[in-house]
């Protein structure tokens, strides 16, 4: 038609377990450009990566719709060597990588030179013998093409992120008959530096005629580098557009942009006081330790009273706030809880000072799936208040009946679907687990709560309930709550201020009522200052 | 000026620290040896002994170590499958090398059968295969013992009144005497040097064609110079057993230590000197290990005109053949991590899934790695039998795995890495330490019964203990890596320098 395209892919649709993650998209790269896909975590990036790939869990769970055309031909792509052979590539955001092998080895994983010899006659072609000069040649060639000045014969392991990122580029240059190059938020990992030299890289591969699908929700450098653009939003095509005609506020609106829905009616009545100068939680130069959940220095200040929300895209530290306070993952800084610091070296210290913490991590740090209900509910507050115990003589016993009735209570208040307190918090829906473990938060009675995507995975119904009874607990009985979520939405319609973390740092803190572009440039890194 | 010195310092701490294991038992070693207070003499021939009879077994553990499979101890399998052959084997009358060549062609499918299914456990056992491998030894040893005490005459019809009990099950000990004890040990250094000779010219013949046929001509000037290798070795066996001199030194069915170091320190020394003149025509550096090498070679020469150092010489008896397989176990497993086989193991074994994601069959890859370690170990097994005469029919495969690891680890290796170096001073070491510390401990307890429960005592606590400083090391290392952005940051500032301009 108008231009020739490498790639089109065209009305994909895909559907997991009945919940429809792509409805028809479309994507289309021409050859030699840079080709930005871009979207909220959630939009259907990665499926419409994983269909282009041919990866098992697309035809392990029905397949997809739509056709794709590859260098004009239409192909039906139905496992990942299919896509390696047609010249598609990726450089995987986990690295692929070995760290106890060298650059040339890694560069060459399992695709090897070889020379035949008499064993590989009697015993196959896996008896050949490794050619390793020409690996090493090899090897030299596709680092040499992307500029990388370390020696092929080094270990991989403890080189900084920044390198490994390359050999994983330069793995896949190496590739005869690459065409089409995927590179899966590569800049996520990489200092600032690093991310340069990575754009200016894409750039050089670019103008060797391979196509580049640029996966990224940074905006500063779609606008660098890319030459078009496909925008995803809840797994619908939202928007083709030409770089040179758009500016970074209309895509940071296009990505976000949708309408708020009330999911918490503001019925209650708001007779909160809450003070600018009443900090209950402060957060100093604080840092976290956590794999792919980073935080790289905030500062932070909880007002009593408060509902604050902590957004921003996965990966970019809003998760490791909470953990850290809780001592989770390592931990640098201060946490100042009431006038006191917290020691998060110590698991648990946060706990006794009444600071409960419901994980995003419900199956595995949440709940103790092969427990009852009720001991679920029951466990931490035995632990730090010595709640449901009997004294009997030096002894404390476990207090079973009060236990039992805290816990039928529980189920009532909050509504938990089960056919009793005996039942197995595994047994549970997703969105009657996250009650539980609201309902053991709160029989601590917590000065502070602090829940972590607490609507992740959960049905709407079920969502609307857990927010209300944030907002209610909130209201009443003046809980102090701070809630990470990676949807925005929710934080809009239940906050009183929306910190967004982009890259381990504080981008700004939000009024529920900013605007989308406002939240959409905070999200993808672009400093405007926080204001309120 | 100090802090060369200072780095001189940390180098020699770092040295330490990687080989703690090592250097531990060698301290243990000596200690042993000062305390037991007997004739270093008789003590280094013992280990000589020893490791002729024993390194073959943990030559074994290498490959499925590359593989990710961890220690096997599932090599008592293999051990099983040369006992039941040797049975057959001396049961049918065969001796000699003739007997224990059979014993090979036996033993090897049965292991190779056992193998895979010690594979097949293996891959339903990710993660967990040394205790899986542990306990199936414990539950082939049941087997086994079955197979001896009952099934043999009491299932399978059989007539040996030599072998046979009462009827049916094994005698308890089994005595190779006469028919295969020595059949490897006593082959002479000469015919040694025959047949290895006829093997090489073989191949270079074999290769010729084969390159011929497949196209290839890359290595051409090596077989060539291989067979010519080969043609001197088949003449030196052959002249040699012409001249009396050199049939008294070479042709008997062990090698004289004192000999050895003579002849071998002259050609250490002869080799590291071409090697330099061969590397400075060239203009190469890196002589410093030539240089140690002639070092040697001249010392071990110089040993055999010294008093006491003549005397251990003299007690040192090498049997040519035994150690030749040694070495030949050694190039296998070298020759294995040249191969496109050997590096898939090496990928499978450090990841799972990155194997998966390049094409690489993981499941069939660590099968392959299970069946060679099995068959390596029932050959192990086989020279081991040979060299020990007479064994415990019942109960001789029991420790074959704790042993082998045992030794293994005291060289060095750790779960994830195994080379033929740690295999080599691992064997040494823990022999060593196998045959002083009972000793040792009778000295001090003053009662010799023991022994027995001082080398089980040796052997679990050998693994316990060189495990536990691994262990050690790893911890040290995550650390350094828990500082968080600011370090991340000074690695930013190293980034490559190259220039990715067009």
């Amino acid at each position: 038609m108008e231009a020739n395209y490498v790639l089109k892919m065209s009305n994909i649709s895909k559907e997991y377990f009945g919940n429809k993650v792509l409805k028809d998209a479309q994507l289309k790269v021409k050859p030699g450009e840079i080709h930005a896909l871009m979207g909220e975590n959630g939009a259907g990036k990665s499926t419409l990566m994983n269909i282009l790939f041919g990866m098992p869990v697309i035809h392990s769970t029905g397949g997809f719709e739509g056709t794709i055309e590859f260098d004009g031909k239409e192909v039906n792509i139905d496992n990942p060597q299919k896509a390696m052979e047609l010249g598609i590539g990726m450089v995987h955001q986990e690295f692929m990588l070995i760290p106890g092998f060298t650059v040339v080895e890694n560069i060459k994983l399992g695709r090897e030179i070889t020379n035949p010899t008499i064993a590989s006659s009697l015993f196959g072609p896996s008896m050949e013998k490794l050619d390793k000069p020409a690996m090493a040649a090899d090897a030299r060639k596709a680092l040499d093409t992307i500029g990388l000045n370390i020696g092929e014969q080094e270990m991989v392991g403890g080189m900084p992120v920044g390198y490994m990122q390359f050999i994983e580029i330069a793995r896949e240059i190496d590739k005869t008959g690459m065409k089409l190059l995927i590179f899966d938020e590569p800049t996520a990992v990489l200092t600032e530096t690093e991310a340069q030299r990575l754009l200016e890289t894409m750039q050089l591969i670019a103008s060797k005629g391979i196509a580049i699908v640029f996966i990224t929700h940074r905006i500063d450098e779609v606008i660098q580098v890319t030459n078009s653009m496909t925008i995803l939003r809840d797994g619908y095509f939202v928007d083709y557009l030409e770089t040179k005609d758009t500016t970074a506020a209309k895509i940071a609106g296009l990505m976000v942009g949708r309408e708020v829905e009330k999911l918490v009616d503001d019925v209650e009545d708001d007779s909160r006081s809450i003070k600018e100068d009443n900090v209950m939680l402060r957060l100093k130069d604080y840092y976290v330790d956590m794999p792919g959940e980073k935080v790289n220095g905030v500062n932070l200040e909880v007002r009593r009273g408060e509902i604050l929300g902590i957004g921003g895209l996965a990966g970019q530290g809003k998760v490791g706030i909470p953990n850290g306070i809780l001592g989770l993952y390592k931990s640098e800084g201060t946490v100042e809880f009431e006038g006191e610091v917290i020691d998060t070296t110590k698991l648990g210290a946060a706990l006794m000072k009444h600071i409960a913490f419901v994980s995003e991590d419900r199956r595995g740090v949440g709940l103790l799936l092969e427990e009852s209900i009720q001991n679920n509910i029951t466990f931490t507050a035995m632990q730090i208040d010595n709640k449901f115990l009997k004294k009997f003589g030096p002894i404390r016993l476990f207090d079973e009946k009060a236990a039992r009735a805290h816990a039928e209570d529980m189920i009532k208040q909050l509504d938990i679907r089960c056919t009793g307190p005996d039942q197995y918090a595994g047994r549970l829906s997703g969105g009657n687990q996250q009650k539980v473990c609201l309902a053991r938060a709160i029989t601590m009675n917590p000065k502070l709560l602090i829940v972590s995507e607490p609507t992740r995975g959960i049905d709407i119904g079920a969502k609307k309930l857990v927010l209300e009874l944030l907002a209610k607990m909130n209201r009443e009985q003046g809980m102090t709550i701070i809630m990470v979520s990676s949807e925005l939405n929710e934080l809009r319609s239940l906050c009183d201020r929306i910190a967004i973390v982009s890259d381990g740092k504080l981008t700004g803190i939000f009024p529920p009522d900013a605007s989308d572009e406002e939240y959409g440039m905070a999200m993808s890194g672009v400093k405007e200052g926080g204001k309120e | 000026m100090n802090t060369k010195k200072t780095n001189a310092l940390d180098n020699l701490k770092r040295i330490i620290f990687e080989n703690k294991v090592i250097f531990m038992f060698v301290i243990l070693c000596l200690a042993c040896i000062i305390i037991a207070d007997t004739s270093v003499a008789y003590i280094v021939g013992e280990v000589f002994t020893r490791f002729g009879r024993n390194t073959c077994l943990v030559l074994a553990l290498i490959i499925p170590c590359f593989a990710g499979l961890g220690m096997n101890f599932g090599i008592v399998v293999g051990a099983i499958a040369a006992q039941v052959s040797v049975f057959w084997i001396v049961h049918w009358g065969f001796t000699g090398i003739t007997g224990m060549l059979l014993c090979v062609l036996m033993s090897t499918p049965i292991a190779i059968f056992f193998g895979w299914l010690l594979g097949l456990l293996y891959n339903k056992t990710k993660g967990a295969e040394m205790i899986a491998g542990l306990v199936l030894g414990f539950f082939a040893d049941g087997v086994y013992r079955l197979y001896t005490l009952y099934i043999i005459g009491g299932v399978i019809p059989f007539d040996d009144p030599n072998l046979l009990d009462r009827g049916f099950g094994l005698r308890n000990a089994f005595d190779l005497t006469g028919n295969l004890k020595y059949s490897i040990d006593d082959i002479s250094f000469l015919t040694v040097c025959i047949i290895l000779g006829a093997i090489m010219i073989v191949m270079g013949l074999v290769n010729m064609l084969h390159n011929k046929k497949v196209g290839t001509q890359t290595n051409g000037k090596k077989n060539l110079t291989n067979m010519v290798m080969g043609a001197v070795l088949v003449a030196f066996g052959f002249a040699g057993r012409m001249i009396p001199m050199v049939n008294l030194l070479f042709g008997g069915t062990r090698l004289i230590f004192t000999d050895v170091a003579l002849f071998g320190g002259i050609a250490l020394v002869v080799f590291a000197v071409v090697k330099i003149i061969v590397k400075r025509k060239k203009g190469e550096t890196g002589i410093g290990s030539m240089i140690a090498l002639a070092i040697g070679g001249i010392a071990l020469t110089a040993g055999t005109g010294i008093g006491p150092v003549r005397d251990i010489y003299q007690s040192i008896k090498i049997s040519a053949c035994t150690y030749g397989i040694i070495v030949l176990f050694c190039m296998f497993n070298n020759w294995m991590t040249n191969t496109r086989l050997g590096q898939n193991m090496r990928t499978v074994g450090q990841s799972r899934a990155v194997a998966t994601s390049a094409g690489i069959n993981v499941d069939k890859t660590r099968i392959i790695a299970t069946c060679i370690s099995t068959v390596l170990a029932a050959w192990g097994q086989l020279v081991f039998l040979q060299n020990l005469g007479t064994f415990n029919t019942v109960q001789q495969q029991t420790n074959v795995g704790l042993y082998a690891i045992a030794a293994i680890l005291v060289g060095g290796a750790t779960v994830q890495k195994a080379s033929n170096k740690h295999a080599v001073i691992g064997v040494i070491l823990f022999h060593t330490l196998f045959v002083v510390a009972p000793l040792a401990a009778t000295k001090i307890v003053g009662d010799s019964a023991i022994s027995e429960y001082i080398r089980m005592f040796i052997s679990y606590g050998v693994i316990a203990v060189s495990l536990a400083m691994h262990a050690w090391k790893t911890a040290g290392g995550p650390k350094d890596k828990g500082k968080v952005e600011p370090d991340a940051k000074h690695k930013a500032v190293a980034m490559p320098a190259g220039n990715a301009k067009v």
